[in-house]
Parts: C-alpha cells; sequence; structure tokens
C-alpha cells in the first residue's frame, strides 16, 4: 500500500512537470522537433533540468543499501547497445513525431479527455500488448532452443 | 513565465519525480516500463497502475489550473488512423527498446548510460526525420 502511495505521488509530480515544461502540447513537441523549420528549442531545457537534478540527487539515494520501502534497488544493468535498442527506439521516434506524443505526456493528456489522447493511449497499450505476447512465443520455442532473458525495464 | 524558464522548472520538477521514486520504490521513473509492465503482466500492479493513476490525476489538476498547456483547445480533432498508427509504434518500439524519453532520456543520462546515450540520440533523430517529412514534404499535413 505505502509502496502505491509513494509511486501515485511521484506520477502526480512527475505530470505536473510535464505539464509546466510544455511537453503535453503534441504541437509544441512537434516543433521542437523540427530543425530545419520554425524551431521551438525550449524543451531541450526540459532534459536538461531533469538530467541536473536527477543526476546530482540520485548519487544521495544510490548511497543507500536500499529504497524505503523495498528490500532492493530495481535499476537497469544491461549495457549492451544492440539492434533491439536500436528498432525499438527508431519505431518510438517515428511514433513520437507523428503525433507529438510520448508515454508520459500521453498518460497525463488523458486528463484533458480529447479524442486524440484518448486514441493514442489506446493504441500505446496494444502496442504494448503486442509486444508482450511477441515475447511471451518467443520465450515458448521449441525442443533445445533456451529461452532468452528478458532484459531489465529502464 | 519565459518557455525557457518554465522548461527548466518542469524539467527539475521531473527529475524530483524520479529522485522520489528511485528513493521509496527502488524504481526508475519510466513511463513506458512502468506501464508496459501493466499490461505485459509483470510484479507490482498496484504501484505501477498507482504510478500511472497519478499521472492522469496530476492531467487533471493541470487541466484545472492551466488548460493552456493542453495546446490549443479548438483546434480540430487529428486523424484518428495517424495518431494510432503512432500509438502502435510509440507502444511497440518503446517495450522493445526498453526504454522513452523518460527511462533512457532522463533517467538513463542521469545514470551516464551508453545504451540510453544511443537510444536517445536514436529516436531524437527519427522523430526530427518524421516531423521533416510531415512537415516540409507532406505539405503540413498532420
Amino acid at each position: 500500500m505505502k509502496t502505491a502511495v509513494a509511486a501515485g505521488l511521484a506520477g502526480v509530480v512527475f505530470s505536473l512537470g510535464l505539464g509546466l515544461a510544455g511537453m503535453t502540447d503534441p504541437a509544441n513537441v512537434q516543433g521542437f522537433l523540427d530543425f530545419t523549420g520554425d524551431w521551438r528549442p525550449a524543451l531541450a531545457f526540459v532534459m536538461g533540468g531533469a538530467i541536473a537534478v536527477h543526476g546530482l540527487s540520485r548519487l544521495g539515494v544510490m548511497r543507500r543499501r536500499a529504497p524505503v520501502l523495498e528490500p532492493a534497488f530495481n535499476v537497469p544493468a544491461a549495457s549492451a547497445v544492440d539492434a533491439r535498442l536500436l528498432v525499438g527506439s527508431a519505431l518510438f521516434g517515428v511514433g513520437w513525431g507523428l503525433s507529438g506524443y510520448c508515454p508520459g505526456p500521453a498518460f497525463t493528456s488523458l486528463a484533458a479527455g480529447t479524442v486524440d489522447a484518448l486514441t493514442f493511449v489506446a493504441a500505446l497499450l496494444v502496442g504494448m500488448r503486442l509486444f508482450a505476447l511477441s515475447e511471451r512465443k518467443a520465450s515458448s520455442p521449441g525442443p533445445g532452443v533456451p529461452a532468452e532473458a528478458g532484459p531489465v525495464d529502464a | 513565465m519565459h518557455p525557457f524558464a518554465s522548461a527548466l522548472a518542469g524539467g527539475a520538477l521531473i527529475g524530483l519525480a524520479a529522485t522520489f521514486l528511485l528513493l521509496f520504490n527502488g524504481r526508475v521513473a519510466g513511463v513506458s516500463g512502468i506501464a508496459g509492465g501493466l499490461v505485459g503482466g509483470a510484479d507490482g500492479r498496484s504501484w505501477r497502475l498507482a504510478f500511472v493513476l497519478g499521472m492522469v490525476a496530476g492531467g487533471l489538476l493541470l487541466k484545472a489550473l492551466a488548460p493552456g498547456v493542453f495546446g490549443d483547445a479548438a483546434a480540430p480533432a487529428r486523424s484518428p488512423l495517424l495518431l494510432a498508427g503512432a500509438g502502435l509504434l510509440v507502444g511497440y518500439g518503446t517495450r522493445l527498446a526498453n526504454g522513452c524519453t523518460s527511462g533512457h532520456g532522463v533517467c538513463g543520462l542521469s545514470r551516464g548510460s551508453v545504451r540510453s546515450l544511443a537510444a536517445t540520440l536514436t529516436f531524437m533523430a527519427t522523430g526530427a526525420g518524421t516531423v521533416f517529412v510531415l512537415r516540409h514534404l507532406a505539405g503540413g499535413a498532420q
């Protein structure tokens, strides 16, 4: 229960940050990605501000043996740049450019109640589900083929 | 507030939220990983669902306090086919890459992860390329 309360609070603050930053306006996001047109550079400061704050404050957190509410940290350990990473990121970027939505702003925008946001989030969840199903298929192979361990979430 | 200042302040809030989740839950604030775990049957349903519902609750606060952050409310709805295709690409792609703008772009880069740097450069490049095609080759159709 406590872990859900903490995660819920984190989600609230995260989405307020996205809204303040200008990430919840798809036209603004597409303007940021429009380097050769009427470029809107402000969103570069979002990543800058987030990395400055999180990059420094996480150092203090990681000195702890464990998080406050869980027995251990669950932080990605994968380091290989592989085809899945690059292909997945490339597909994501195309969808991001087409819509102006990435996952965080999309969930936040559900509150606006627009058909655009609802359509996007429904398809987003279907895409995630399709991936999960394809992995399940791939991890129950025929005889003699070892199942590949899935990498940790980033 | 100047767009650069609000972007910086918003980014700082995002960074704080990520540190909060790491401190209390020991988890990386990657939105695609958190939501993907929900539809993919991963452990931790309750905290994952709480995070996503928290984002929607934050959105409701934004709608009450500053509805303009969601863009031009009078703008016509966009092509549902385009948005659905984009949603599928974002959902499948972020799960294949194990992260999105938050997991790789904020948390991964904060950790100095080369993997996340490669991911971020890739989705920025294809995102920019897509907007270029949309706005400058396809005649601004969105």
